[in-house]
């Protein structure tokens, strides 16, 4: 009998350690909801994308799967690098041609005169402290203006991947099918462009601006108790969500849909709302904010006591690693408090 | 002895799959079929696996009401009766999270599926009595989303 069971053990650590990579695989259930399943991009970049792939080797691939981008969507990955290198390869296998040969070195510039130069020809896009393009990705669900969004440079994911002579070979040469362009061909000298390389290296001493720090809080619900009876506190939360902009939606008990029309438990009503400027907004952002929709609070009579509650934002929007959803979580938080309060005074 | 074997095995397990699930926490998945056919596939996967589906919300349609372009755009909710009514009684601070939800939009031809994974409620509940009901509904949800990601 225990021999069974130390088979099985076996068995259960050798599917997980001995299987051997396959890039395909791998790639289709950990990267092409992002990247489209033949890298043509969407919420991450096209990684097939011919400019692309002549400009990064494979150690940036590589690192850029391991450590992710802090605050910018991407997340860091747990698999082992046979595995990694398994999905570079299969990356690599979309173009016939080898994987270029960048530079390792460090670049002398001077990151005094890169600053300006960056401020005249790279801020607009990437940021005027390097965070990046607003919005995730491209999302084809959703009008936007540009291919592909600007990356941030100011990232420890990023800074930490990408050598000098990466970025100098991307100034210098563009990327094709991007709005990047070539900034020689705009006029600026191969030193100007080792002076913004030199800035942009800067940023690994530099403090992160604030949106790349992502959110902590400690709650993951907000809760009031209602001095109010059940009836009552419904009202008041309706009222109070229309004074804070947002429009009433429905009322439903919390287990409509699931039990037998009439049979819901009464003592647990959920209350809908939405304000559409901000869910646009937050859509746009980050199309996968879907979680949080749509807004409601909860209302519960437990134990002869009446409670109003929510998912808290700020809590549940550290998971999706991306800043820019943050701070519309700090305001959600504080507009569903502000809702609570006023529902409970 | 056998208990022991037993308990090592349930962990050899979990750890797999936490190892096949990767650092993210969330679960994402692109599907090849158009929307209708990955909102069927979905729905189908979930009711399968013992989950009603209690409502589907039209993300897409308000934000069109309003002046808005969007492509499909839709929350589903889904559940297991019996599960939620026990769960909600005797853990009231699960509440904001149930019924738990699905967000599935278009991307061209594509269609995309974002939810957390249930093992993040680990986290925010960390009651031991609470982990083996995330671990289960993070294993359902898991194979319901690999379902759809390998739907042609």
């Amino acid at each position: 009998m225990a021999l069974r069971y130390i088979a099985l053990i076996v068995f259960a650590l050798a599917g997980t350690a001995q299987a051997a990579p396959d890039g395909a695989s791998l790639f289709a259930r950990n990267c092409a909801v992002c990247h489209g399943e033949k890298g043509a991009g969407g919420i991450g970049i096209p990684l097939a994308l011919s400019s692309f792939q002549a400009a990064v080797g494979d150690d940036y691939l590589h690192k850029t799967i391991r450590l992710g981008r802090p605050g910018r969507v991407m997340p860091p990955s747990n698999l082992s690098d046979a595995e990694i290198d398994a999905i570079v390869r299969f990356i690599r296998s979309w173009r016939k041609q080898p994987a270029p040969r960048i530079p390792t070195g460090r670049i002398k510039g001077d990151a005094a005169r890169g600053k300006q130069l960056f401020a005249a020809h790279c801020a607009a896009c990437h940021g005027a402290s390097g965070e990046g393009g607003k919005g995730t990705g491209v999302t084809f669900s959703r009008p936007r203006d540009l291919p592909i969004m600007p990356p941030a440079l100011n990232n420890s994911g990023f800074l930490a991947s990408a050598s000098d002579g990466m970025i100098r070979q991307t100034l210098i040469r563009g990327r094709t099918g991007t709005p990047m362009v070539s900034f020689v061909k705009k006029g600026l000298k191969e030193e100007d462009i080792d002076d913004i390389v030199s800035f942009v290296r800067s940023f690994e001493q530099a403090p992160r601006p604030e949106a790349a720090t992502a959110t902590e809080t400690e709650k993951a619900i907000l809760e009031m108790d209602s001095p109010y009876d059940l009836a009552a506190t419904i009202e008041n939360v309706k009222r109070a969500a229309t004074s804070q902009n947002f429009i009433f939606i429905r009322e439903q008990a919390l287990t409509s849909g699931l039990v037998p029309e009439g049979e819901e438990d009464p003592r647990q009503h959920i209350v809908y709302f939405c304000n559409f400027t901000m869910l646009n907004t937050a859509l746009a952002t980050d199309p996968r904010v879907g979680l949080f929709l749509p807004c409601r609070i909860t209302v519960v009579e437990h134990e002869g006591k009446v409670k109003i509650m929510a998912i808290n934002p700020k809590r549940l929007g550290k998971i999706f690693n991306n800043a820019e959803l943050n701070a519309m979580c700090d305001e959600m938080t504080k507009r569903y408090l502000a809702i609570m309060e006023e529902a409970t005074l | 002895m056998i208990r022991a074997l037993k308990r090592l095995i349930a962990a050899a397990l979990l750890f797999g799959l936490a190892f096949a699930a990767g650092a993210d926490q969330l679960l994402m998945v692109r599907s090849g079929q158009q929307f209708p056919e990955a909102m069927s596939t979905l729905q189908n996967a979930l009711t399968a696996r013992g989950y009603k589906i209690s409502r589907v919300q039209n993300v897409d349609k308000g934000l069109s009401h309003t002046g808005y372009r969007t492509d499909n755009y839709k929350v589903v909710f889904y559940g297991k009766t019996e599960e939620v009514a026990e769960l909600t009684a005797k853990h009231p601070e699960l509440i904001p999270y149930l019924p738990l939800n699905v967000a599935i939009f278009a991307e061209r031809n594509n269609t995309l599926l974002v939810t957390n994974r249930p093992g993040v409620l680990a986290d925010f509940f960390p009651d031991p009595e609470l982990k083996a009901v995330f671990m289960r509904w993070e294993k359902d949800l898991t194979e319901v989303m690999n379902e759809v990601r390998e739907a042609r």
